[in-house]
């Protein structure tokens, strides 16, 4: 396939094929061990990171004079925001436009799209959550149909269609294309939703730290603890996408020899009928 | 492309004229979506002459998942679509002359739906150029988009409950362009402030159209 294409993005794990010697069925791809090793790393990266964004923000940093305990919500709301909205579709948007780019063309980036797809709707999830979380006290409901909660909806949406897409059964070349198509459809739609929501309405409070003069409106500690919930969840992000990445590697393995497997296994069995007696009688005692 | 086009409009047109399948089942099923909304939301008149511009464009919107649904089907029998293939005609001419079709289908369901919504929402309109144009330009989007998709499911066993789930979010700026734009045409809305939904509405159908002419081709070979 494309092995070395895959190799030179240099941390995504790339797991090997071999073939069993007796039986003929393909092996499961076996992760090298520098991939393992970087999964490990950042995975132990994000949990460090996630554990002292909590510490930070629910027992060292001081409430808001304004909105009290509920500000510590900011701590993880904005950069799960951030993971959701901006990396995980942005992600999928760029790699499901290389699939389609001839020169580039690979499963490696289709697998990537997948995978930050899935990973995105976690994310987005827990954006509503939190945000619903923080919306109820502070505007007396749970949602309300502003632009930026409707669009991160929309998105929402459009995640699920693309897998669910993916889920219709089809030669992997084939749901590569198909799914790289409905994200590139879906990825040009986001301005001109994001237009005809903020027409529409608006009601979210604007960008606190990456406002339009970069200067941002809150201090010290409180500062510090956001930057590094934005740190955490980013590493958070890539560490479940590398899982995500490795699980549909073994997926499309599987796909490809169920059959074999399940063939040798009966073939096995059948050697073995001679010495024993059926087993079932043993399930009716 | 033109020619192929015309020629392909032409065709599912007739098709249409002889089976009279939008006409006797989607334009129907849109008014019945009308009565329907009624009964949602009480027979108070002022209600329903208020929420008339939304509920117009989800009857538009439900009706041309129909039409697109029909588009596909018609191609799906006898192995029309490897015969359209074969037959040499530019896929962005078939792009095209398939979503004209579609579009002037959804046209004639409009001016009905519209008749309903006046008739029994009692909306009133005051700025009929704005209506007109908001109808024109939603219906290439819708058609353009609808397209798009209808051939990208062409192939799916799943295509009746998929095509709706994709299709419906992306056309979510028509739905909300058009009944702004409706909103301000209607007697007591401000006329200028449909001005930037019309443009909206232009973009999104350069966008999509643009998309499915330069990309028919490979996507055809997807399904």
């Amino acid at each position: 396939m494309t092995d070395d294409r895959s190799a030179s993005t240099g941390t995504l794990p790339h797991p090997q094929a071999s073939v069993a010697p007796n039986t003929g069925v393909t092996l499961a791809p076996v992760q090298t061990s520098r991939a393992r090793v970087t999964e490990y790393t950042i995975g132990t990266l994000a949990l460090v990171g996630t554990v002292a964004t909590v510490w930070l923000g629910v027992w060292v940093t001081p409430p808001d004079k304004v909105q009290g305990d509920l500000v510590r919500l900011v701590y993880i709301h904005p950069g799960v925001a951030w993971v959701a909205l901006y990396l995980a579709f942005g992600l999928a948007a760029v790699s499901s436009l290389l699939y389609l780019w001839p020169r580039t063309r690979s499963l490696f980036w289709d697998r990537l799209a997948a995978a930050s797809v899935e990973v995105g709707v976690v994310f987005n999830i827990c954006t509503l959550v939190s945000g619903s979380i923080w919306g109820k006290p502070t505007w007396g409901v749970w949602w309300v149909w502003d632009a930026r909660l409707t669009l991160t909806a929309v998105l929402l949406i459009m995640f699920l269609g693309y897998m669910a897409l993916r889920r219709v059964p089809a030669e992997p070349e084939v749901r590569a294309r198909r799914s790289a198509f409905v994200a590139l459809f879906a990825a040009v739609d986001v301005p001109l939703v994001h237009f005809s929501v903020n027409w529409w309405n608006t009601l979210h409070q604007g960008a606190t730290v990456l406002n339009a003069n970069l200067s941002p409106q809150i201090h010290g500690s409180m500062a510090w603890t956001l930057l590094l919930g934005f740190v955490a969840l980013t590493l958070l992000f890539v560490w479940m996408l590398l899982v995500r990445y490795r699980i549909g590697v073994l997926e499309d393995w599987l796909a490809d020899n169920e059959l074999d497997l399940a063939l040798a296994e009966r073939q096995s069995e059948g050697a073995g009928l001679d010495d024993k007696s059926p087993s079932d009688q043993g399930g009716a005692a | 492309m033109w020619r192929d086009a015309v020629l392909v409009a032409g065709k599912d047109l007739r098709i249409e004229f002889r089976s009279r399948v939008a006409l006797s089942q989607v334009a129907p099923f849109g008014l019945v979506a009308l009565a329907l909304f009624a009964f949602a939301l009480g027979p108070d008149r002022v209600i329903m002459a208020k929420g008339a511009p939304g509920l117009f464009w989800v009857a538009v919107l439900f009706c041309t998942v129909l039409a697109i649904q029909r588009s596909v089907s018609v191609e799906s029998a006898n192995g029309a679509r490897d015969g359209l293939r074969l037959s040499g005609i530019d896929p962005a001419g078939l792009y095209l002359g398939k979503s004209a079709a579609v579009a002037v289908q959804l046209v004639v369901l409009e001016v009905l739906l519209a008749a309903g919504v006046v008739l029994l929402y009692g909306a009133r309109i005051a700025v009929p150029w704005l209506i007109v144009a908001s109808c024109a330009l939603g219906t290439i989007g819708l058609a353009a988009t609808g397209t798009l998709y209808g051939a990208l499911s062409s192939g799916l066993r799943v295509r009746e409950t998929l095509l709706p789930f994709l299709l419906l979010p992306i056309v979510a700026p028509v739905l909300l362009a058009g009944t702004r734009i409706w909103q301000a045409g209607m007697a007591g809305g401000t006329p200028s402030d449909g001005t930037q939904w019309l443009r909206l509405l232009v973009v999104f159908d350069a966008v999509y159209l643009a998309i499915g002419v330069a990309l028919f081709g490979p996507i055809q070979e997807t399904a």
